[in-house]
């Protein structure tokens, strides 16, 4: 068997190159939003593709985020598979009516007869120093929302591997790009594109028998840090990367909880109302006699996100997520 | 060093002459609606043309009629009639050739039934037994939309991606005066324009938004007028004129399928009824208003005419009420049988594939009909036993 030399690529080219095959294998796939043609998009996740398919497929539109969305809307409604970018997480929010009104009860108002397959790209969360409306965590308000399908990629590969199922699904979905990993390097071969499983099913990052990390997109770092620095503690962490928030992969998340019988949700969105209160909740229900302590969440604040030069103290890092960790009420085990 | 300071070194370039990006004018709309009946024009048009909209006009008042009826007796949640506006619901409908896209709003039950969609699917969601009753492919009809203008953007991708594909399609989308107040109306208006989707925006501005008045929606000259600003034609048409109404609709969609781009339509007419049967239109407006309108009425207008021109007689008149009796016994009689629900309706659709988190939801619920069923079971075979108490818990 030879190696093939593989060179690091970023998260940002993994993506241009989802867009580029499904471009290139679909003649339906349309790109659509601001800024995403000759500029390339503002992170240049669609670089090149307007040249290469012609701005027909990869259109700049009107600045209007309700606009983009909604005529992306009727072009499903029409047969073509539309990828929408939203410029920033909080730049969507004028398109958030034709997200609950119209996105996510089309299929289910038709009974069926007219889904839409369309794809919501949202860069999304803090760390890279934005200022005010430039790093929200937008994902609670999607998954509140029946009718979506709501998918974050904390890897490279993954980048490549979900965006393109989200592409294929013949469901909505939202596609939350963490802002902060799109210059993140893996060894990642874009030749030989590693197959995703479907949409919907979590990933063990690291294994381990202490207590189970359940994290995803741009938190999946700290809590490979804080598993990696765990270990002078004497514990030896499991880490989950969700991937896909909706549907949520109930089976591998307990199965992991099951095995360590702690655990610790992490994500940068807000505590009150956020992912990990449901997270929490499913755990309880599902893993409740293999629980050795009450599941904790690790969260930004509930606060507007920070202005940058405060950002750090707002975003759970390793030592917030060990604090958590050590009290997870070890006192039985000594 | 800053600009300011080199200021020796610094010539900025001069700007360009100004001039605008296109010519106003030809985009004004007229300074009075547009109207045929009564007028010399109504000499040029096609008799079977005014024929067709007047027993169309004529069964549309029925089917408001016979709808608002069903909503006294149960038989609908709601009902928010068109009386008043046929002209512009079925001339919509007529203008458009078969492979032509409706998209409705929710007053707009009457153009979808004009399209050939059913009359009993048509009334699914005001009924409540399901949201859009009907298959919006069959006819090429959007589901009535609730959310106002959120439908306008629609018809514009969707013109837009057939045009891409080469089809010739056009999309004409319905709207009221208040929605002309959404963000969502500018920007599909926007989108049209810039795009050149062959689109047709009819606003039906029948003077009211439930209770508010078009004075406290817009300063503008008139809506039509709105089109300017986003370098499309606007027309304004007499909305009870239903060949009126037909003429500048059909111009919009001949415009619009040459390649031309969109056209802003405002047909200027008047809701008769309250804004639905739960609303009390005495508290916004007078009698008096009312009765202005109603002897415009578009009915009356289309029946004056045809019978000065001897295109109509008795006959006639009559032959098109017994068809609206007939087509409001038919819709009576089939919205009077009870429809048949499936609670397990309720999962399927939401996704193609439901999520375990749905399946489970799902088996709860069938778990409950289950234990309703047999708990219900129980008590007729207690009442049989004579058991008092049967089978309750």
């Amino acid at each position: 068997m030879t190696t093939v030399a593989v060179k690091p690529a970023t998260m940002a080219q993994a993506l241009t190159r989802a867009l580029r095959d499904a471009m290139a294998a679909d003649p339906s796939v349309h790109v659509l939003g601001e800024d995403v043609g000759t500029l390339g998009g503002v992170f240049r996740v669609t670089d090149g593709l307007a040249a290469e398919f012609g701005e027909d497929r990869c259109t700049d539109t009107p600045l209007a985020e309700a606009g983009i969305l909604g005529t992306a809307v009727g072009m499903a409604m029409y047969g073509l598979r539309p990828v929408v970018e939203m410029q920033f997480d909080a730049f969507a929010y004028p398109a958030f009516e034709q997200v609950v009104s119209h996105v996510t009860k089309m299929r289910n108002r038709t009974r069926g007869r007219m889904p839409l397959p369309l794809t919501i790209r949202v860069p999304y969360g803090g760390g890279i120093g934005g200022v005010e409306h430039h790093s929200d965590s937008s994902e609670a308000y999607y998954m509140a929302t029946p009718g979506l399908h709501v998918v974050t990629p904390a890897t490279v590969a993954d980048a490549y591997g979900l965006l393109r199922r989200a592409i294929a699904s013949d469901d909505p979905v939202v596609f939350l790009e963490p802002k902060r990993l799109y210059w993140s390097k893996d060894a990642w071969n874009p030749e030989e594109p590693a197959p995703v499983e479907p949409v919907g099913r979590a990933v063990v990052r690291r294994s381990g028998r202490s207590a189970t990390l359940i994290t995803y997109g741009p938190s999946l770092v700290a809590c490979m840090e804080a598993a990696e620095a765990a270990r002078a503690e004497g514990w030896d962490l499991e880490v989950v990367d969700l991937r896909s928030l909706v549907p949520f992969d109930d089976e591998t998340v307990c199965a992991s909880v099951r095995r360590t019988g702690r655990a610790v949700v992490v994500h940068e969105s807000g505590s009150f109302g956020g992912p990990g209160g449901e997270i929490a909740a499913r755990v309880t229900e599902r893993c409740f006699h293999h629980l050795e302590a009450p599941v904790l969440r690790v969260a930004g604040f509930d606060i507007p996100y920070p202005p940058p030069m405060l950002e750090r103290h707002h975003l759970p890092g390793v030592d917030r997520i060990l604090d958590a960790v050590g009290r997870l009420q070890w006192e039985a085990e000594s | 060093m800053t600009v300011m300071e080199q200021r020796g070194a610094y010539r900025p370039t001069p700007p360009p002459a100004w001039q605008p990006r296109t010519d106003p004018a030809p985009l004004l709309p007229d300074a009075e609606p547009y109207r045929i009946l009564g007028t010399k024009a109504a000499e040029q048009a096609d008799p079977e043309l005014l024929r067709t909209l007047y027993a169309r006009l004529v069964a549309g008042r029925r089917y408001n009629a016979q709808a608002t009826a069903l909503t006294k007796q149960g038989r609908l949640a709601v009902y928010p009639s068109s009386t008043g506006q046929e002209a512009c619901e079925v001339a919509a409908a007529l203008a458009l050739q078969e492979r032509d896209w409706l998209f409705p709003s929710y007053r707009d039950t009457l153009a979808v039934v004009a399209r050939g969609v059913d009359p009993v699917e048509a009334l699914t969601l005001l009924r409540g037994d399901w949201h859009t009753g009907y298959d919006p492919y069959e006819h090429r009809v959007a589901p009535l939309s609730t959310p106002l203008a959120t439908q306008l953007p629609h018809a514009v991708g969707l013109a837009h991606a057939a045009r891409l594909k080469g089809d010739d399609v056009v999309a004409l989308a319905m709207v009221g005066d208040g929605g002309t107040s959404e963000g969502d109306f500018h920007e599909a208006l926007n989108f049209a324009a810039v795009w050149r989707a062959p689109v047709v925006f009819l606003v039906q501005n029948n003077g009211f938004a439930i209770s508010v008045p078009l004075a406290k929606q817009t300063a503008a000259p008139s809506l039509a007028h709105k089109a300017v600003g986003y370098g499309i034609p606007g027309r304004l048409v007499d909305g009870n004129d239903a060949a009126a109404v037909h003429e500048v609709l059909s111009d919009a969609v001949r415009h619009a399928r040459a390649g031309g781009g969109p056209t802003l339509v405002e047909a200027v007419t008047y809701r008769v009824e309250a804004h639905t049967n739960a609303d009390d239109a005495t508290r916004y407006r007078g009698d008096a208003e009312v009765e202005t309108w109603r002897r415009h009425d578009p009915i009356e207008l289309l029946q004056r005419e045809l019978t000065e021109r001897g295109l109509l007689d008795e006959e006639g008149v009559r032959a098109a009420r017994d068809d609206a009796e007939t087509m409001a016994a038919d819709l009576r009689a089939r919205m009077n049988q009870d429809p048949e629900l499936d609670p397990m309706d309720l999962f399927d659709h939401v996704y193609a594939e439901p999520t375990p988190q749905l399946r489970e939801q799902r088996d709860l619920l069938r778990a409950e009909l289950a234990a309703a069923a047999e708990a219900e079971a129980g008590t007729e075979t207690g009442a049989a036993s004579g058991a008092p108490e049967g089978g309750h818990r």
